[in-house]
């Protein structure tokens, strides 16, 4: 009797668990899924990710899809947490069966997923800083990403530097993550670009008062102020030096590329330079720019959605990431190729794109494809974001 | 060396030294009192700045606004004394230190749900550039922050030790079962000192917030520097955690500006492993007279 009732508890768990199981032959759309930080630390930037994703899937489908299959995007949220982001990109890869995947929203959480999507052969398209999740791209043959790396930064804010003929440099960065990569690269580069650090010194974001380091960079005359760090500390920053008369420009990273570093520097902000990616200036933006038209689009889509003013460069990398997919997936459509994980791959790897956070031009040694030029200066005047003359 | 950059960085050292004064007075309070160290003091702090900025955001006059933050705030340490601290009765002190811990998570994590993850400023006292001497700066908020600080220490000073509560208190910090017998309820100078160690605590966010901004994260350093200034000053006196305030603020700057800034905010750590080493018999026998 016992033995009865074992074999027909054995057999329903078998018959419950099969349709999870089971996979293989076409599918009824293309499914593509994307693992952000949607709460947690990195929360700011996830919520704009999962808004364009869900905004492009909604478009893209309306228009009757890809050659009238439609598109699906799974989204899971991964806390911010590395172990979260590794289960959920497991679900993705062996439940949904997914053709790609997007994410994670940042550096850390996507370098826990790197080996877990190589081994299983899913092209990764991630929206996260780090040059190291493209780098080596021999290792990296399944990782592409779209936002712009801080190594252009740093070399879009050298070069703008020189051009105002300034060589003596004084740096201030934030003792955390952020301000210790920004450190390394503007230390590294800094002889190539004819720059002298004069004075290197650090803050902590949460300190509350920064005006000893300022005293100590007033000493040594610089021409001109680096600052590295995100909202907080660089408002605290901004503000100090005016208290301390420092009139030298003020040159900061885009770590404070939005509304709120303006509101909490208030006058203090006036006059800070910063590198950004186009969207932030899209309006003034010359008419032959070749980005215009589509940050344009971008911008009164989104915010016609969610809201006035709320369009910001993390979503950005999202559209960038998704448009690249989706555009993989139409040219192998096109070409009456069979659409899988690997022809996706190939077509990532040799993609063109005029996108949200510059001109993409993918190659197998250059799994970004963007240049410097990409990033624009902006320069905060009266509260304003205005594209700096160079 | 120049000069005006000695005078800056002291000024600069006054200036945060009187805020971690501030918060440290709170400490100095609820320890005199109960024994209890109280890790939730850094989230007072955190909650007259963030209050304050959303009363002022209702459209309140601003005087209106700062005053009902710190009456809410005090309200806040009310509550938090009455459902975390009575509740655990005659616990030991390391019980209930631990309870303001798990305290300090809790608002500070609802502070960020509400409030969100964003930093906030709120409007300086007094508008105007800053004030030049000696080659140094000095701006108009510091010299409220200092000034402020000054005031509260003399009120608290005397509440203490002029008035027939700040006598209760004391007598219920020096025996508690004592002062029971004259009538002193001890249950109730505990709440007492939570309230006012949570009013202190959030005149210090708002004073704090012009410089340096407010966002419910800002409890985490400033708590502990406080503790640091707190356990400097012996953790008893009004005048010790003073001192231990100013002593904290002008070593962090004297090191960022002499030494190097990376060093900064190693200070405020081996000051408190120096205190921790020389003071944990007095603290710890501190404890013993006061169960």
């Amino acid at each position: 009797m016992k033995k009865v009732v074992f074999i027909a508890l054995a057999l329903i768990l078998v018959i419950g668990i099969m349709p999870f199981t089971a996979c293989g032959g076409a599918e009824e759309e293309y499914k593509i899924g994307a693992v952000l930080g949607i709460t947690g630390f990195n929360s700011a930037l996830g919520e704009p990710e999962k808004q364009t994703l869900e905004m492009l899937e909604e478009a893209i489908n309306d228009a009757g899809g890809i050659n009238g299959k439609n598109v699906k995007i799974i989204i899971y949220d991964t806390e911010t947490d590395s172990t979260t982001c590794f289960t959920a990109t497991k679900r993705l890869i062996e439940q949904d069966n997914v053709l790609a995947i997007i994410g994670a929203s940042s550096s850390g959480v996507t370098m826990a997923i790197l080996d877990t999507v190589t081994d299983a052969e899913v092209p990764l398209v991630s929206l996260a800083a780090s040059d190291q999740i493209i780098k080596p791209v021999e290792e990296r043959y399944w990782i592409f990403k779209t936002p712009q790396t801080n190594s252009m930064v740093v070399a879009r804010v050298y070069d703008y530097l020189s051009d105002q003929g300034i060589s003596e440099v004084a740096l201030i960065t934030a003792s955390d993550g952020f301000g210790a990569l920004g450190l390394e690269e503007l230390k590294d580069v800094a002889s190539t670009w004819g720059m002298t650090i004069v004075a290197d010194e650090s803050f902590d974001p949460d300190d509350t008062d920064m005006t000893t380091q300022l005293a100590v960079i007033k000493g040594k005359n610089p021409e001109a102020v680096i600052c590295w760090g995100t909202n907080k500390g660089s408002a605290v920053i901004a503000d100090n030096m005016k208290d301390l008369a420092m009139e030298m420009p003020l040159v900061m990273s885009h770590g404070i590329a939005n509304r709120d570093f303006i509101d909490l520097a208030g006058e203090a902000a006036n006059g800070v330079i910063f590198p950004a990616g186009k969207l932030l200036v899209t309006e003034q933006l010359p008419d032959d720019d070749p980005q215009k038209d589509v940050l344009l689009a971008y911008k009164a889509d989104f915010e016609y959605l969610y809201g006035e003013g709320n369009v910001d460069t993390f979503g950005g990398h999202a559209w960038d990431a998704f448009t690249l997919i989706t555009d993989a997936i139409q040219s192998l459509v096109d070409e009456g190729k069979e659409v899988d994980r690997a022809g996706i791959r190939d077509k990532l790897e040799s993609a063109e794109l005029v996108g949200i956070s510059g001109i993409f031009n993918m190659s197998s040694t250059d799994h970004l494809g963007l240049t410097p030029d990409c990033l624009v200066l902006v320069e905060i005047v009266d509260g304003e974001w205005t594209l700096a003359e160079e | 060396m120049a000069t005006w950059q000695l005078v800056q960085y002291v000024v600069t050292g006054i200036t945060v030294g009187s805020i971690y004064a501030i918060v440290g007075l709170g400490f100095t309070i609820i320890y005199s009192v109960t024994g209890i160290i109280n890790f939730a003091q850094g989230e007072f702090v955190m909650l007259g700045g963030m209050t304050a900025f959303s009363l002022i955001g209702l459209g309140l006059p601003i005087p209106v606004a700062l005053m009902l933050a710190v009456v809410l705030v005090t309200l806040v340490g009310v509550v938090f004394n009455l459902t975390a601290i009575r509740p655990a009765g005659r616990a030991s002190s390391i019980t209930l230190i631990i309870i303001t811990i798990g305290g300090a998570l809790f608002i500070r994590a609802v502070a960020g749900l509400y409030w969100g993850r964003d930093a906030v400023a709120l409007p300086p006292f007094s508008s105007g550039a800053s004030l030049s001497f000696l080659g140094a700066y000095i701006r108009p908020q510091s010299l409220w922050v200092i000034g402020i600080t000054l005031v509260l220490m003399v009120v608290v000073y005397l509440l203490l030790n002029r008035t027939l509560v700040g006598k209760a208190l004391k007598a219920a910090a020096i025996n508690r079962r004592a002062a029971a017998l004259v009538g002193i309820d001890a249950r109730m100078m505990s709440l007492v000192s939570f309230a006012l160690a949570a009013a202190t605590g959030a005149i210090g966010g708002i004073v704090i917030a012009p410089i340096s901004y407010a966002s419910y994260d800002m409890g985490v350093m400033l708590g502990l520097k406080g503790f640091v200034a707190a356990a400097m000053g012996g953790l008893t006196g009004v005048w010790g955690v003073f001192l231990g305030g100013l002593g904290l603020g002008l070593a962090e700057s004297l090191a960022a500006g002499y030494i190097s800034s990376s060093y900064k905010d190693a200070i405020a750590l081996i000051f408190l492993f120096a205190v921790l080493l020389i003071r944990s018999r007095r603290l710890v026998a501190g404890e013993e007279a006061a169960a």
